[in-house]
């Protein structure tokens, strides 16, 4: 029988706390998640890459700034070269900006204070492989926790890159341009602040995370076709 | 050698810590302009001269220690110590 689970690894930094719960809503919505260490110097052979939220080194010196350096993440940057699909939450977009990966920078919330709410987003690209099962201009209800999420959107930045915006009003970190994820102008990196993995069962308030996490199986799923 | 390197938000850039700063100081009576917070970071570098040490601290500071998209940089070097 042909294997139809892609996997899907899930990078574990000290200090990631939400690396279980990727792991988690990833194998539910039809993935196999493959945990790895942020030592590893070589990627197990995988279809897509998550960058799981937390505090990696202790958001020390700039959140994201030393984790960028780990053996692990040149492995995922040579990935993401490639054309390796790549999905960074909260840290994880801490972490991918930092890198290069992706354009700007997120800093302290301009209220200086850690959020944690449901927050409603507008997804402003249906086009990309993280968002594939979503509508243009559909609003969907995720959690954000966190204390540096507010996007600095740097001057040259296309505007078509803005993936993922905060309904206007509800902006919970003062983030530029109500920017709530951003994805690579080659289409295979994104990052967003909001936490898809903590909102795949409406038992749990939302289930809308579920069609981002969907979308990146799907599209890991036409790798592992293409691959085989 | 030792060496301070001061990391400070850009010009323009927003600085939410320097405004609570500012209003902080303000409700205890000090009339004070603007206020902005960086940060400062004490290195020993192996280094034979300033200029030396200034060049690898350089190489620091664009690597690690500031992101040149919100921070700039300053870096004081003590030569004798």
């Amino acid at each position: 029988m042909k294997e139809t689970r892609p996997r899907i690894g899930v990078l574990v930094f000290p200090g990631s706390n939400d690396d279980r719960d990727a792991a988690w809503a990833l194998g539910a919505l039809g993935a196999e998640p493959v945990l790895v260490w942020h030592g590893e110097e070589k990627l197990p052979n995988l279809d897509a890459v998550v960058l799981p939220g937390g505090f990696s080194y202790g958001d020390y010196l700039r959140a994201g700034a030393i984790a960028r350096f780990s053996p692990a993440m040149q492995a995922v940057s040579a990935y993401a070269a490639e054309g390796g699909l790549v999905l960074g939450i909260c840290n994880g977009f801490q972490i991918l900006c930092e890198a290069g990966l992706l354009p700007g920078v997120l800093r302290p919330n301009t209220s200086l204070r850690f959020v944690c709410r449901d927050v409603p987003v507008v997804v402003e690209r249906a086009d990309t492989p993280f968002t594939a099962r979503c509508a243009g201009g559909e609003e969907l209800v995720i959690p954000v926790k966190h204390g540096e999420g507010c996007y600095h959107v740097p001057s040259d930045l296309p505007a078509e890159l803005i993936a993922l915006r905060y309904v206007p009003g509800e902006n919970p970190n003062g983030s530029e341009d109500d920017v709530a994820g951003i994805v690579s102008a080659e289409g295979n990196v994104f990052g967003l602040m909001p936490h898809p993995e903590h909102a795949v069962d409406p038992l749990l308030g939302s289930g809308d995370g579920a069609l981002l996490l969907a979308s990146l199986v799907d599209a890991a799923r036409e790798r592992l076709y293409a691959r085989a | 050698m030792k060496a301070t390197v001061l990391v400070r938000p850009k010009d323009g850039i927003l600085d939410p810590q320097g405004e609570a700063v500012q209003s902080s100081l303000r409700q205890l009576g000090f009339p004070v302009g603007e206020a902005r917070v960086g940060r400062v970071i004490d290195l020993e570098v192996n280094a034979d001269t300033g200029p030396e040490a200034r060049a690898e601290i350089e190489r620091m500071c664009e690597r690690l220690l500031a992101n040149p998209l919100i921070e700039s940089y300053e870096i004081e070097v003590v030569e004798d110590a």
